[in-house]
């Protein structure tokens, strides 16, 4: 396709793209996977177990408690959740730019941060079970106003990213996406006041960033871990956004492109069947 | 409101005469009710103490059939283009056909409350708390769905993608009615009337958000 268009510059540009990557993607990848490596370590190795010591008074044995190694979980659980609720956040700018602007990019962006959201979304909720089972005694709790939150999150944009898949017109799933991403992103509000009200439970945790409990090692290993995610977040969108974008150019500019490379073709073919048989009557007239 | 009222009543004539929800989505939604008994094996405390919940769960799944139906009827014959003609602006367009998908969904739920009583000897002890929930949930359905009705027009999959878009979203309104119903067949100590408070708040937004969406989803039926 690449060699024969009569017209490259009116026919995609990525027409000879045989990958999404590029060496910005590269780096930032390569990046990623060795902070991921790193955080692993910071997490699982190097930094303490969570064993507070709490005094219980004079005639009562200090008390061993805290959540022993499974706090270790929590570097990656609470990174990944909020990078979740950035991915179905930027899904709902997406989906506001695409009614306002019509604008094909952020569609693309409202995609991709949806499947990504989606991915990181269903490891939200795989971490959080994983620790739950032996902080919480369970691997699931009904009520619990953020896991309910987030468990009804994930569906409605699994419907989400199923919806997109039925519709072959670029236009009309971008502006229909658009509606069922927003009332998914409205809905969010709302389930959580709902849960909220029907158990008026948590059994997560608050914040303890702000306060000074938390030690220098543990503080920098969940800020680290952040920043881990986020670039493995940066990393997963530009791949997906290329994707879609290709997918895109293929739907659009793809029709265009191979009857232009088809009437290049034929011309070629009948310049040459004109040469060949002036030729022959030049030969003939000898 | 004269061109609402024309909807609705449209929708609600060819149902008197083609008898789809009378005939197969009610007794459908029956069959739910006696599917919880068997398979709960239940004695009759449990699904008497079950029974807000198991009545909301029938509905929502009736509803999914009713809204299917409420948009097939324009579909078969292209008939939203009509609408369209009709120089209505979509927000009554929309309301017409929630009002009607509305209305039908309140037989279904008055055949479904016989049934909690006469299979689950579930008592109605407050009927007018039990009957202001089931309206204000019955907005907030029948709102939501009419827009994923026509959101899921126009594609050879709808009737798969349905349920998997509408479901989800109806999940605060399945917690709050499953509670108001709770206190109002006696079977949950707490104030349903609160709860009947945010059914009718997200009765006000499906309602809204259909109401404004409609718009730009109609264009491309």
């Amino acid at each position: 396709m690449s060699t024969s268009l009569a017209e490259p510059q009116t026919a995609t540009s990525n027409s000879d793209v045989t990958g999404t990557s590029s060496k910005l993607t590269f780096a930032l990848g390569s990046a990623s996977l060795l902070g991921l490596a790193v955080l692993l370590v910071l997490a699982f190795v190097i930094t303490d177990a969570d064993q507070r010591v709490y005094d219980r008074g004079v005639d009562l044995e200090p008390l061993l408690t805290g959540q022993g190694d499974a706090v270790r979980l929590l570097y990656v659980h609470f990174p990944v959740a909020m990078v979740t609720y950035i991915a179905f956040m930027l899904n709902a700018i997406g989906s506001v730019a695409v009614l306002w602007k019509k604008s094909t990019w952020w569609d693309n962006t409202a995609a991709a941060a949806a499947e990504v959201g989606v991915l990181f979304c269903g490891l939200t909720l795989a971490t959080g079970s994983i620790w739950g089972r032996p902080i919480w005694n369970t691997w699931w709790k009904w009520g619990d106003v953020r896991l309910m939150t987030t468990t009804i999150l994930f569906l409605i944009f699994v419907g989400y990213l199923a919806y997109r898949r039925t519709m072959t017109d670029s236009r009309v799933r971008a502006k229909r996406s658009a509606v069922v991403g927003l009332i998914g992103a409205i809905n969010i509000p709302i389930v959580y006041k709902s849960v909220d009200w029907w158990q008026n439970r948590t059994l997560h945790q608050q914040s303890t960033l702000r306060d000074r409990s938390i030690e220098d090692l543990t503080l920098f290993t969940m800020i680290f871990g952040m920043v881990v995610f986020m670039a493995i977040f940066a990393w997963l969108m530009v791949h997906r956004f290329r994707i879609g974008w290709l997918e895109h150019q293929a739907e659009t500019v793809g029709l265009e492109a191979a009857i232009i490379e088809r009437r290049a073709q034929t011309s070629t073919a009948i310049s040459d069947a004109v040469t060949d048989s002036r030729s022959s009557t030049e030969t003939g007239s000898d | 409101m004269r061109e609402i009222w024309a909807l609705a009543r449209k929708d609600l004539r060819i149902e008197a005469r083609s008898k789809v929800v009378a005939t197969q989505i009610v007794p459908f939604a029956m069959v739910i009710l006696v599917l919880f008994g068997l398979a709960l094996d239940a004695d009759s405390r449990t699904l008497r103490d079950l029974a807000p919940g198991l009545f909301w769960v029938a509905t929502l799944f009736a509803s999914v059939l009713a809204i299917q139906r409420s948009v097939a009827v324009e579909t078969i014959s292209s008939s939203f283009e009509a609408l369209r003609l009709s120089g209505a602006p979509a927000w009554k367009l929309f309301a017409g056909k929630a009002l009607a998908v509305a209305i039908q969904l309140l037989a279904i739920e008055a055949v479904l409350g016989l049934g909690i009583v006469v299979l689950y000897r579930s008592s109605f002890q407050d009927p007018v708390l039990i009957v202001t929930a089931a309206v204000a949930a019955t907005i907030a359905i029948a709102s939501a769905g009419s827009l994923y009705g026509v959101l899921a027009v126009g594609m050879g999959v709808r009737d798969t993608i349905l349920p998997m878009l509408l479901l989800p979203i109806m999940m605060p309104v399945l917690v709050a009615a499953t509670r108001a119903f709770g206190d109002g067949l006696g079977t949950a100590a707490l104030n349903g009337w609160t709860w009947t408070g945010l059914l009718g708040l997200l009765a006000v937004i499906y309602a809204t958000v259909g109401a404004l969406a409609y718009a730009v989803v109609i264009e491309d039926t």
